[in-house]
């Protein structure tokens, strides 16, 4: 049966060669696919590649986007069969990690990307395995865990951003009073639970209390971690109407239709609502602090990167492409046309909205998670996710989430082993 | 030539007509499944298969609270489903197909309008039933507070209580109409003479029903109840379209497909993936489907009566 299989899997790579072969003499170009989950990116990149080309004759590169849920699926299955692209955006941490363990991804030096240098730590950590420390993608965008507010809205009902975490409160009686949903949030898709977590909770959470959980001074029974959940407990009522059946795409037509006033969400919203209504004017602020005065956070994360298939055929040619992907003249491009932030140092923003993220990220915490508990099962995100859902569903109190989530990373987690 | 038997050509003839079907099973099916049943005996990471720890995978599922507790709810919920739709979607088929076979005014009509839903796609019948469902501008909803029934509006499939009825309820309205036409077809082979004479004896409906009607359809009831538990054990497309990979709420439309899922290929904001304990839990569930599904088959058959 074996024999049978791997015959026809020796005919198989025959006719592939030949049709490549016939291609490579057609063609003196070296053409380079690239694989990526932002489909709706194409035209973006398409000017970006064609600058590439221009810098780069002889070179050709084809864009090729994929559904993002499946991404991850179909690019590991198509690099485990030896049939992937030659540069891809990978994801970051956990995502990364599955990618660039079994070694499918060319690790990125000073000596073969002198671009690393252009990076600053947390950025490549990323894109890092932590078994090696070796990079092994050129990160192309960070994203902030916000509030995005329809600035038309609040000068309407004589509002402004809170100061404060009663001030927030404040201002959504106010808004409900007047017959506005303040928050356009819903909480049936699991992972909106985490993102609202982050975007209304990490002023409250502290930069202290990150750093507590990575030296197993604190774990989720903390009372900073223990209070801020029950502060969004209070807030629920000003959630979009039955919020536990509002999932993230009906809470994404809610505010983007000027029905509410806010949105608790990532930085990568911003683009997405300007597409659906392009009259919207949008504004971003920083989860509330408890006090009036004290700073307040933004949680950041580093999207995903650019990597270069190992086991490529045109490794020349991939490694041009992924080192013009990180230089400052990609990320200015990046940032004035797809509106994200770039990692690079020295990239500077042009328009109004990203420079106000950019701002805000000066004073950041992780978004924690994502960036230390999605490496082994239970992650952390499954936990809180799913914890949070019940919370705000009334089915269990901040105390038990904590203590829940503690339970299930205690299993792999030594700090949190007592 | 003349000196080959004609046993022995008999035996040539079936063995070139049976090697390519047999060559195209053991190819795509079998070889597909053994590998997926080895996957289970190895450690994994993402995708690279590491060292081979027997069974250790298996172990692990019964043994490790975040493994063997979602994956007993979401077998509780398989038996629920499975449960449900015997009564509302095949019980509901029986029902409709002893009233189609009456062949009541405008039955043809009836006929076709049953089994509309099934040549639907399962993403199309989610998306209706997601919008019919939606809390706030949702036709079932709706017509609830139109009929002054307010209170009794719900967020469907958002709150943990009707989530898991509200997938069963879109599932059966989406395949009702198959139990239906295997039902039909069944009491369409009943000889008209048994059912006139059981009239005549004064036999009521319900009668006739029970005591003609239902056995003599027995083996219609095989294939249904058989086919019904091979999906309610496999249901994944309308929970994963509908509720997401997790079972939102909290897992309460958490069922075992979802679960193989999410162990194998991970999910991309919550977990990572894990072909080992992915392809264990799968190999014990086709053993668990292959074993009921041959039990239930074995013993259906028996009460089934040649007509």
């Amino acid at each position: 049966m074996i024999a049978i299989a791997r015959r026809l899997s020796i005919a198989a790579a025959a006719i592939v060669a030949l049709v490549g072969g016939l291609s490579g003499i057609a063609s003196a170009q070296t053409e380079l696919t690239f694989w990526t989950w932002r489909q709706e990116d194409r035209a973006a990149y398409q000017t970006f590649f064609q600058a590439f080309e221009k810098a780069n004759p002889g070179i050709k590169v084809r864009f090729e986007g994929f559904e993002p849920a499946n991404y991850q699926t179909i690019l590991s299955t198509a690099l485990a069969g030896g049939r992937g692209p030659d540069v891809m955006q990978v994801r970051a941490y956990g995502n990364l990690e599955s990618i660039a363990r079994p070694g499918y991804l060319m690790a990125l030096d000073k000596a073969n990307a002198p671009e690393t240098a252009n990076f600053p730590d947390s950025a490549l950590a990323a894109e890092s395995l932590r078994a090696d420390g070796k990079v092994y993608a050129l990160p192309f965008a960070s994203q902030t865990m916000l509030v995005v507010y329809n600035t038309e809205l609040f000068a309407k009902h004589g509002v402004t951003p809170p100061g404060s975490w009663d001030e927030l409160v404040a201002l959504c009686k106010a808004l409900k009073a007047k017959g506005v949903t303040p928050f356009a949030n819903g909480t049936a898709t699991a992972w909106q639970n985490e993102t609202i977590v982050q975007a209304l909770l990490s002023s409250l959470l502290g930069k202290e209390f990150e750093a507590d959980l990575l030296s197993g001074k604190a774990d989720f029974t903390d009372p900073r971690f223990v209070g801020a959940l029950t502060k969004l407990n209070e807030l629920k009522d000003y959630f979009a109407p039955n919020f536990s059946g509002i999932d993230y795409a009906s809470s994404q037509q809610l505010f983007a239709a000027g029905s509410a006033a806010m949105f608790a969400g990532g930085s990568y919203e911003v683009a997405a609502f300007q597409k659906q209504n392009p009259r919207l004017k949008l504004g971003v602020f920083a989860s509330p602090p408890a006090k009036a005065g004290e700073p307040s956070l933004v949680a950041v994360f580093y999207d995903g990167g650019y990597a270069v298939n190992a086991r490529t055929d045109k490794k020349e040619a991939a490694l041009k492409l992924v080192r013009w992907l990180g230089t400052p003249e990609f990320g200015t491009m990046l940032s004035g046309t797809l509106q994200n932030v770039s990692p690079i140092k020295g990239v500077k923003a042009e328009a109004p909205a990203v420079q106000q993220v950019m701002k805000l990220n000066e004073n950041a915490m992780s978004y924690l998670m994502l960036v230390h508990f999605r490496y082994q099962e239970p992650s952390g995100s499954v936990l809180l996710q799913a914890g949070v859902q019940k919370m705000l569903a009334g089915q269990t109190t901040p105390a038990e989430v904590g203590a829940e989530i503690t339970k299930g990373i205690a299993t792999y987690y030594t700090p949190f082993k007592k | 030539m003349s000196d080959m038997g004609s046993a022995t050509r008999h035996r040539v003839w079936v063995t070139f007509l049976v090697t390519p079907p047999l060559a195209v099973m053991a190819v795509f099916v079998v070889y597909p499944i053994l590998s997926a049943f080895s996957y289970a005996f190895f450690a994994w990471h993402g995708l690279s298969r590491e060292a081979f720890v027997g069974l250790e995978n298996f172990v692990d599922l019964f043994t490790k609270p975040h493994y063997a507790q979602p994956i007993m709810r979401a077998f509780g919920h398989n038996l629920i489903v499975l449960a449900a739709l015997l009564v509302v979607q095949n019980g509901g088929g029986f029902l409709l197909a002893w009233f189609l076979h009456r062949e009541p005014f405008g039955f043809r009509f009836h006929r076709v309008a049953v089994f509309l839903p099934v040549i639907l796609s399962s993403v199309i019948v989610a998306f209706l039933w997601k919008l019919l469902l939606h809390p706030n501008f949702g036709a079932v909803n709706g017509a609830l507070n139109a009929a002054g029934l307010g209170s009794l509006a719900l967020p469907w499939l958002g709150d943990s209580r009707t989530a898991l009825a509200a997938l069963i309820f879109a599932n059966a309205w989406h395949w009702i109409g198959f139990p239906t036409l295997v039902f039909l077809a069944g009491m369409q082979r009943i000889p008209r003479e048994v059912l006139e004479s059981a009239e005549l004896d004064g036999a009521s409906q319900i009668q006739v029903l029970r005591r003609i009607v239902w056995p003599l359809a027995a083996p219609s009831a095989t294939v249904t109840f058989t086919l019904l538990f091979i999906g309610a054990f496999n249901w994944f497309e309308l929970p994963y379209l509908m509720t997401g990979l997790e079972g939102s709420p909290f897992g309460s439309t958490d069922v075992l497909g979802l679960v193989f899922y999410r162990l194998a290929f991970g999910n991309q904001s919550a977990s990572v993936q894990d072909f080992g304990h992915g392809s264990a839990l799968a190999t014990l569930l086709f053993l668990f489907m292959a074993a009921v599904a041959t039990a239930a088959t074995i013993r259906l058959r028996r009460r089934e009566i040649a007509l």
